[in-house]
C-alpha cells in the first residue's frame, strides 16, 4: 500500500515537473488587426510582417491573428481571448486599441503587449512602437509639389489625430517648398478602411481640381480611381502598384518586419522589456516603392536626396521657420520640432486653407 | 414531383421548428464552407458554438462576455420588433443608439467629478430620451409629411455618426487626453459607471434592462390592448382602423419605443463595456439587432434566444479565427447564412410540400 502511494506520488511529481521541462513549446504571438488582411494597405503590411516572423523562427513560433476588429470593447474581448489561449506576445496594430490594450495588460501581467502608434502606457507590460511616417510624407509632398499641374493636391484623411495631422503638415510644407502655389484639399473619411467612402472622397477631390491624390486611409480605392482618371496618386502603407500601374508615383511602405522579428526574439530569450520606439526611414521602418518613371529625372534625384538626408539625420522635416495656420510662430528659424510637440500636434501649419475639424 | 401548397394559416409547428432547423442547416453549410477553406469543419463548429460556453480555457471569460455582447442586441431588437410587427420600419436603431450614448455621456461629463447617487439614473433618463428624440424625427416626418421612415431613419444614422465624431473631437473630448479624440473614461467615474452587478457574470444594468424589456414586451404583446393593436395593424391594417387604431399614434409609439430602447442600449454601452465615447464607438449593434429581431421571429422570447445565439457566433467566431486562422469574412458569411436559411425555411411554415404535380384547373 505504502509503496503504491509513494509510486503515485512520484508519478505526480513527474507530471507536475513536465511543463517546466517543455521549454521547447513554441512562443505564441497574436496579432489584432483593424482592417482585413486583404486591404493591401496598413493591415496587409502588418500581416506581411507576421509572416516574416513565422519565416524567421519557423516551428519555434506560432502566430495567430484576428482581423477587422472594431476599436472598443470588441478589441478588449479579442485580446483577452488571445491571452487566455496562452499567447505570450500580442501586437495591437491600431491607434484606437489603446484603452483596450491597457485594460487587458492589467489583467495579464505575464503577457507582453505591443501597441502600434499609441500613447497610453499604464502598465509595465505595455510597449509602444510607431514609425515616423511624416518623414515619408515629406518626400511624397516634395514629389507632389513638382508634379501637380493644377497646383491642387487632394488628401484623404482618416481621423484628425496628431498622427494624421502631422502627415498632412509634412506633405504640405515640402510641396509648398518646391511650388509656392500649392493648395491642399482635405477630406476626412472618419474611417481607416472604407473603400466606398474613400472612393467618393477621391471623386470629390478630383471635382475640386486635384490632380494628385494622397491618402491616410488604408484601401486601394483612391489609387484605382486615380488610375481610371489618368491622374497620379501615392500608395499608402503598402506598395499599391498593382492598383495603379500608371498612377502610382511611389508609395510609403511600412516595414514592420524587423521590429516584429526583434521583439519576438526577445520574448523567446526572456529579455523582452516594455519600450517606446519611434523609428523612421533611417531604420528601414519607413520605406518607398520604386519612384515612377513618370517623375522627371531631376525630381527623382532631388526626392532621393531628401530621403537620404532625412535617413542620415541631416535634415528634419519640421525645421523652422514654421508658423501655425493662424500665423503665430511655432518654430523659429533653424529650430527643430521636439518629439513631444510632434506627438501632440493638433494644428495645421500656415498656408493650409481648410479648417481642422473640431 | 413536388409542389407547394399555401397553408390556410402558418403552421405553428414549423414556425417554432424552422429557427432550430435553420441553425442546423447553417452548421452544415458553414461546415462545408470551412472545409473548402481547408479547415476542420467539426473543430470550427465546435469552436464557435461549444467552446465559448463549455471549454475550460475560454468559458469562464466568454460566458459573461456573451451577455455583454448580446445585451444591447436584445434590448434594441425587442424595441424594433414592435414596429416591425406593425409595419413601421425603424432601420436607424444604430443612430438612436449613438445619440442615446451621447446624451448619457453628456450627463456624466456635466457632473464630473462630483459624487451623487442620482447621476446614473439621470444618465439612464437622458439616454432613453436621446434615442427617443432621434426616433421622433422620422416619426413626425412620417405622420406629418408622409415621408418614408425607412429612408429617414437610415439616413439619420449617418448624421448621428458625424455628430459622434464631432463630439469625440470637440465638446466631449477628454481635456486630459493629450489632444487625442475620445471622451473621459466614464466607467472609471464611480457615480456614472455601469459596473458589473455580480462579479464575473458580465451582468450590467444594460443586460438587466434587456431582460426586463423581454418580459415587458411579452406581457404587452400578448396580454395588453396596445400589443393587440400593434399586431392587428401589421396583419390587417383595415381591420385595425375599424378597431379604433390610430395609425399615426401607432407610428409614434413604435418608433418612440424602439428609439428609447436603442438609446438606453447605447448609454449602457458607453458607461460600461466601452467606457467612453470615441469616434468609432458605434460597432453596428443597431443593424445587427435587425437580424436578431427577425431571427427571433419578432417574438420577445425568440429575440432573447436569437440575441444570445448571435452573440455566440461573434465570440466563437473570434476564437475560431485565432485558433484555426479562419478569415473574418468566413465568419461573416456564416452569420449571413443564418438569416438566409431562416428566411428561406419560412417557406415551410407558410406552405405545405405535397407530392404530385400542380393541378390544372
Amino acid at each position: 500500500m505504502k509503496h503504491a502511494r509513494l509510486l503515485t506520488g512520484a508519478l505526480m511529481a513527474l507530471a507536475l515537473a513536465a511543463p517546466a521541462a517543455a521549454q521547447d513549446d513554441p512562443v505564441k504571438v497574436g496579432f489584432i488587426y483593424v482592417g482585413p488582411v486583404g486591404d493591401f494597405g496598413w493591415t496587409h503590411e502588418h500581416d506581411l510582417a507576421r509572416q516574416a516572423v513565422e519565416e524567421e523562427y519557423g516551428d519555434a513560433v506560432e502566430t495567430s491573428f484576428v482581423e477587422s476588429v472594431p476599436e472598443g470593447p470588441d478589441a478588449e474581448r479579442v485580446m483577452t481571448q488571445m491571452a487566455l489561449s496562452g499567447t505570450d506576445l500580442i501586437f495591437a496594430t491600431s491607434f484606437g486599441y489603446g484603452p483596450a490594450v491597457n485594460n487587458v495588460a492589467e489583467r495579464f501581467p505575464d503577457v507582453a503587449f505591443e501597441h502600434a502608434t499609441g500613447y497610453q502606457q499604464d502598465h509595465p507590460n505595455v510597449s509602444l512602437y510607431n514609425a515616423r511616417f511624416y518623414q515619408g510624407r515629406a518626400v511624397i509632398g516634395h514629389i507632389a509639389g513638382h508634379m501637380t499641374e493644377t497646383s491642387t493636391i487632394g488628401y484623404i484623411a482618416s481621423f484628425p489625430i496628431p498622427e494624421v495631422i502631422r502627415g498632412i503638415n509634412a506633405a504640405f510644407i515640402h510641396a509648398r517648398e518646391v511650388n509656392p502655389d500649392v493648395e491642399f484639399r482635405i477630406v476626412w473619411a472618419y474611417s481607416w478602411f472604407d473603400p466606398a467612402q474613400e472612393a467618393s472622397a477621391a471623386e470629390a477631390l478630383i471635382e475640386q481640381g486635384a490632380d494628385i491624390l494622397m491618402q491616410h486611409t488604408d484601401s486601394t480605392a483612391p489609387m484605382s480611381i486615380a488610375e481610371d482618371r489618368g491622374l497620379y496618386a501615392f500608395g499608402q502603407a503598402s506598395n499599391m502598384i498593382d492598383f495603379g500601374p500608371n498612377a502610382q508615383l511611389t508609395a510609403i511602405i511600412d516595414n514592420w518586419a524587423p521590429y516584429y522579428i526583434e521583439r519576438v526574439g526577445e520574448v523567446m530569450d526572456g529579455t523582452w522589456e516594455a519600450g517606446n520606439v519611434w523609428t523612421g526611414i533611417g531604420d528601414g521602418t519607413v520605406a518607398f516603392a520604386d519612384f515612377s518613371d513618370a517623375i522627371p529625372e531631376e525630381v527623382r534625384e532631388s526626392a532621393a536626396a531628401l530621403r537620404d538626408r532625412i535617413a542620415a539625420g541631416d535634415y528634419h522635416p519640421f525645421t523652422g521657420p514654421i508658423n501655425r495656420r493662424d500665423g503665430s510662430e511655432w518654430l523659429a528659424e533653424g529650430e527643430v520640432a521636439t518629439d513631444e510637440a510632434l506627438l501632440a500636434m493638433d494644428f495645421y501649419v500656415e498656408g493650409i486653407t481648410s479648417e481642422l475639424p473640431e | 414531383m413536388m409542389r407547394l401548397e399555401k397553408r390556410p394559416s402558418p403552421s405553428r409547428l414549423w414556425t417554432a421548428a424552422t429557427p432550430v432547423l435553420a441553425v442546423v442547416v447553417t452548421m452544415v453549410a458553414g461546415g462545408i464552407l470551412f472545409a473548402t477553406l481547408g479547415k476542420d469543419p467539426v473543430a470550427a463548429i465546435r469552436l464557435i458554438f461549444w467552446d465559448p460556453l463549455f471549454s475550460e480555457q475560454y468559458a469562464s471569460y466568454s460566458r459573461p462576455q456573451l451577455l455583454v455582447k448580446s445585451g444591447p442586441l436584445i434590448l434594441i431588437a425587442v424595441g424594433l420588433s414592435f414596429g416591425f410587427r406593425a409595419n413601421v420600419w425603424n432601420i436607424g436603431a444604430e443612430g438612436q443608439y449613438i445619440i442615446g450614448a451621447l446624451c448619457g455621456t453628456a450627463v456624466a461629463l456635466a457632473f464630473y467629478p462630483a459624487p451623487g447617487w442620482y447621476i446614473f439614473p439621470l444618465m439612464v433618463i437622458a439616454g432613453a430620451f436621446g434615442g427617443w428624440a432621434w426616433a421622433m424625427i422620422p416619426a413626425i416626418l412620417k405622420t406629418r409629411f408622409r415621408t418614408n421612415e425607412i429612408l429617414v431613419s437610415l439616413l439619420l444614422v449617418y448624421v448621428a455618426e458625424k455628430l459622434l465624431a464631432a463630439m469625440a473631437l470637440g465638446a466631449m473630448r477628454n481635456p486630459d487626453g493629450g489632444g487625442f479624440p475620445g471622451s473621459r473614461n466614464i466607467s472609471r467615474y464611480e457615480p456614472a459607471a455601469n459596473t458589473e452587478l455580480i462579479a464575473n457574470t458580465g451582468l450590467h444594468w444594460g443586460v438587466v434592462t434587456a431582460f426586463i424589456a423581454v418580459i415587458f414586451a411579452y406581457v404587452m404583446l400578448h396580454k395588453h390592448m396596445l400589443g393587440f393593436h400593434v399586431r392587428l395593424a401589421g396583419q390587417a391594417p383595415r381591420a385595425a382602423r375599424f378597431a379604433g387604431v390610430r395609425p399615426g399614434a401607432l407610428v409614434v409609439f413604435c418608433l418612440g419605443l424602439s428609439g428609447a430602447l436603442s438609446g438606453l442600449a447605447g448609454m449602457f454601452e458607453a458607461a460600461g463595456p466601452a467606457g467612453r465615447i470615441s469616434i468609432d464607438f458605434a460597432a453596428g449593434y443597431g443593424f445587427t439587432a435587425i437580424i436578431v429581431a427577425f431571427l427571433g421571429r419578432l417574438h420577445p422570447i425568440g429575440i432573447l434566444l436569437a440575441g444570445l445565439l448571435m452573440g455566440l457566433t461573434y465570440i466563437g467566431g473570434e476564437i475560431a479565427q485565432l485558433t484555426l486562422g479562419l478569415p473574418a469574412a468566413a465568419i461573416q458569411v456564416f452569420q449571413g447564412m443564418l438569416l438566409f436559411f431562416l428566411l428561406a425555411l419560412d417557406l415551410l411554415s407558410n406552405y405545405r410540400v405535397r407530392p404530385g404535380r400542380r393541378e390544372m384547373t
